[in-house]
């Protein structure tokens, strides 16, 4: 990274950080761009001052960036305040890129758990003291660490995008007939599939075994220690107890998920959620694009709210570009993503009372109010799902004719009476208040330790809300509640989807009411190659499954030098073993369907 | 009282269930509901009862911005391809999909702004238009034809030039808006051109009187 090596502008310590500055000295020195580097050594320290004294309660975000001309490893800290609200405090630690180990923080913030071992994984950087430093999204036994720069993909042809051999002679040929099939994966030395017995299978099941009975009986930990300690081990299970595994190809699971669950009778003992079966490397697929190029892959991370997702990867590039959309573009952007909210919650509501038993009755009866959404979009972006329609500085088209009206038409004279409907004939069933009141209660506390996010947060009582928090474009002008419910169960999610969707039709009146007519929809000229300054940054949006980051890091060329998602669908799923302890195991199911998950999103 | 939810959750299914026979009624005698007319109204804020489209009977319409795999654009007024090679596509395609070959002049072996082949690996390509979005010759736009399911998968499915290329009436059937923007700019563009010309041709009028008397400013062409 030559124009890091040249001299990246260090950050000035303000605000918190001049405070840790203060309190750890040399241990705290200005990062470049942004935030402090914390010397490996005091790094829990600094941690639990933060969370303890400083009030940094919520670790969002946890990552690395591998600067390989420096021969360094960075890991780069997101944390939130949920009580006072406002922006990121960043943190990193840096440490040699060959023997890269920093300590686990997931003694200060559980909800690190699957994001270290993300950045494992992928970077192979060791978290030292973390229960389970096992691979997530690649297999036990995969060699390598995929998003190190020095890595190559199978089909490997150049580090960035354009390729060469695209054009002025560009003749066709299939990367398949470039790396035949058998040559386009690298196994580790010794390594034959055929023979291959997966230890990583019989480490799962064998974990289950390690579950910390509490004094009376209920359940301490998940194995990881982070109960007292003073319980009792199961050293093997006994007769009625058993091992069951859930997936990954099962119609409750929304994609190919799998859960392992020991269980003692019918109730759980402990649940580990196994991940990474359509895993794509998403990432360094965007690190070889270039800046506009990721924009129709991000419509593929969460494909139920593609809208959403466009307009967090567009705020984070536009805080790199300093650019900003102008007004009707903003409005028009906030009006896709509320839609979005909306069409999300629908198929989160009607799938939930799919795996309740209900089948596709509810469902149907919900998503044809996304069915007319969806139709918005493919009006305006060209597809339904699939949108691309942000933009860096505004969207890619303006409005079709009488795109408004419809759109009018269906917030004003549709869309509040279908969710009264709904609220009407689901909020009261018996069949749904005894499946759902009580069950997979997450207690404020743990959510926030867990990091979850969006409805599944919000439900257990926490008030915290990104377009309320550190409002985005133009969340500051409308009026609207954040939607909170106290008693963090599987209902208690249900209907605080049912509140948002109320609160997004308020949002949407207004912004239909105030849209300029007629405007500009893009900043600037439209660029096909975008030139983004070098720097780092951090957008981050409120989508319908919770806070949807994008951690970009700019070398001033035109691919970004690294780009990381930080996606709620993966890091809610943190609490999904927590809150099924105790449970049975017919309502694992609805447990899972109420943190509403997208596996596009969770595997990247 | 105990029972009212599930009974509140029956009386929703059979109001829908009636409505499916009700709109079928009302429909009846205005030509029947299942056609391309009042598939705007099933499907639009007015919705009641069958919601559901019979596929492949009867079809959705497409909005003017779909967009599926993209062809070439042939401009039948001057016979040739509106493709000039100059490879923004190809370089803005986010799954690298588009390969083209430029034409060099056999003889200067100076390029030449026509494609000599030009392939799109619709089986890579992801349908996002960038390419279409970028193109500043509006010489490759987005199909609305997306029904491309063919018995082998490798071959059929690289469209060469000659299976990319359409003439630009489809393309002007297809996306009327586009189009119309399209003629309003060349027409501008003319214009301009015109003015241009004849802001030239007045200047050298005058600069040959000049001798005799100074004229006027000749007027400047709108910028």
């Amino acid at each position: 990274m030559a124009a890091k090596a040249a001299a990246a502008p260090v950050a000035e310590l303000a605000g918190p950080l001049a405070v840790l500055k203060e309190k750890f000295g040399d241990a705290v020195k200005p990062g470049d761009y942004e935030g402090a580097v914390i010397s490996t050594d005091r790094l829990v320290e600094v941690a639990t001052t933060l969370r303890d004294e400083m009030g940094y309660d919520y670790l969002s975000s946890v990552t690395g960036v591998d600067y390989i001309a420096q021969n360094e490893m960075e890991v780069v800290y997101h944390a939130y305040n949920t009580r006072a609200g406002g922006g990121p405090l960043v943190f990193k630690a840096r440490t040699p890129r060959d023997q890269a180990v920093v300590p686990s923080l997931t003694p200060v913030w559980p909800g690190a758990d699957f994001q270290e071992r993300e950045a494992w994984d992928l970077m192979g950087i060791k978290f030292d003291g973390h229960y389970n430093l096992k691979r997530i999204l690649m297999w036990e036994g995969f060699e390598g660490h995929p998003l190190r720069k020095d890595w190559k993909e199978a089909y490997y042809e150049q580090d960035a995008k354009p390729f060469d051999s695209r054009w002025p002679g560009g003749h066709h040929r299939r990367a398949e007939d470039r790396v035949p099939y058998a040559d386009n994966v690298n196994y580790p030395a010794n390594f034959d599939p055929a023979i291959y017995t997966a230890q990583a299978d019989a480490a799962v099941y064998e974990q289950m075994k390690t579950v910390e009975i509490g004094e009376h009986g209920e359940l301490a930990s998940r194995g990881n220690g982070d109960g007292d300690g003073n319980g009792q081990y199961h050293e093997h299970l006994e007769t009625g107890e058993l091992v069951v595994n859930l997936g990954p190809q099962h119609p409750s699971t929304h994609g190919v998920f799998r859960m392992v669950v020991a269980l003692d009778g019918e109730k759980i003992l402990h649940l580990e959620p196994v991940v990474g079966y359509l895993h794509r490397n998403h990432e360094k697929i965007g690190e070889r694009n270039t800046y506009i190029q990721n924009m129709p892959f991000t419509d593929r991370l969460d494909y139920l709210s593609s809208m959403s997702n466009n307009l967090g990867y567009a705020l984070a590039v536009e805080k790199l570009m300093k650019v900003t959309p102008p007004e009707r573009a903003e409005y028009i952007r906030v009006i896709m993503a509320e839609l979005t909210r909306i069409c999300n919650h629908m198929w989160a509501i009607g799938f939930l009372l799919n795996d309740l038993g209900a089948f596709f009755t509810p469902a149907l009866y919900a998503i044809e109010e996304r069915e007319l959404i969806l139709d918005l979009f493919e009006a305006a972006a060209g597809s339904r799902m699939m949108c691309n329609y942000m933009r860096f500085g505004g969207v890619a088209r303006d409005l079709p004719d009488g795109w408004l009206e419809k759109c009018r038409d269906l917030v004003f004279n549709r869309l509040s009476k279908k969710i009264d409907e709904l609220d009407w004939f689901l909020t009261e069933n018996e069949i749904i208040r005894a499946r759902c009141e009580g069950a997979g209660i997450l207690t404020a506390e743990d959510a926030i330790k867990y990091s979850i996010a969006g409805p599944v947060l919000r439900a257990s009582g926490v008030a915290y809300d990104v377009r309320r928090a550190e409002p985005y474009s133009i969340y500051d002008r409308f009026d609207f509640d954040v939607a909170v419910r106290n008693h963090g169960d599987v209902y208690d999610r249900y209907l605080i989807r049912l509140d948002e969707m109320r609160q997004a039709v308020r949002i949407l009146q207004q912004a239909l009411q105030q849209i300029p007519e007629k405007g500009e929809i893009q900043a600037g000229k439209k660029q096909y190659q975008a030139r983004v300054p070098a720097g780092q940054s951090y957008g981050r949006v409120e989508g319908p499954k919770g806070e949807l980051g994008f951690y970009v890091v700019s070398d001033g060329s035109p691919n970004p030098y690294r780009y990381h998602i930080r996606a709620p669908s993966f890091i809610n799923l943190t609490a999904l073993g927590p809150m099924c302890v105790g449970n049975k195991i017919a309502d694992v199911v609805i447990i899972l369907g109420s943190i509403d998950i997208v596996l596009g999103e969770t595997d990247r | 009282m105990y029972g009212s939810g599930i009974v509140k959750g029956m009386i929703t299914t059979i109001k829908h269930f009636g409505q499916s026979y009700l709109e079928d009624l009302r429909y009846t005698f205005k030509g029947g509901r299942y056609n391309d007319q009042y598939i705007a109204v099933r499907q639009g804020p007015k919705a009641r009862g069958i919601f559901t489209v019979q596929y492949p009977e009867e079809k959705l319409p497409v909005p003017e911005n779909f967009r599926y795999i993209p062809f070439l654009v042939f401009d039948t007024q001057k016979n040739e391809d509106k493709c000039t090679s100059c490879g923004i596509c190809a370089k803005v395609c986010p799954p690298q999909c588009i390969w083209i070959v430029r034409t060099n002049d056999p003889k200067t072996g100076r390029p030449v702004p026509q494609p000599a082949e030009f392939y799109i690996d619709a089986t890579i390509c992801m349908s996002c238009s960038l390419c279409a979005e970028f193109c500043p010759f509006d010489a490759i736009k987005m199909d609305h034809d997306y029904e491309l399911s063919s018995y082998e998968r490798y071959n059929t499915l690289v469209f060469d030039k000659a299976h990319l290329t359409r003439p630009d009436t489809y393309h002007a059937a297809i996306h009327p808006t586009d189009w119309a923007r399209e003629l309003q700019e060349k027409e501008e563009a003319a214009k301009k051109e015109a003015e241009k010309a004849a802001a030239a041709a007045a200047k050298k009028a005058a600069a040959k009187p000049a001798e005799a008397a100074k004229p006027a400013e000749p007027a400047k062409p709108a910028a």
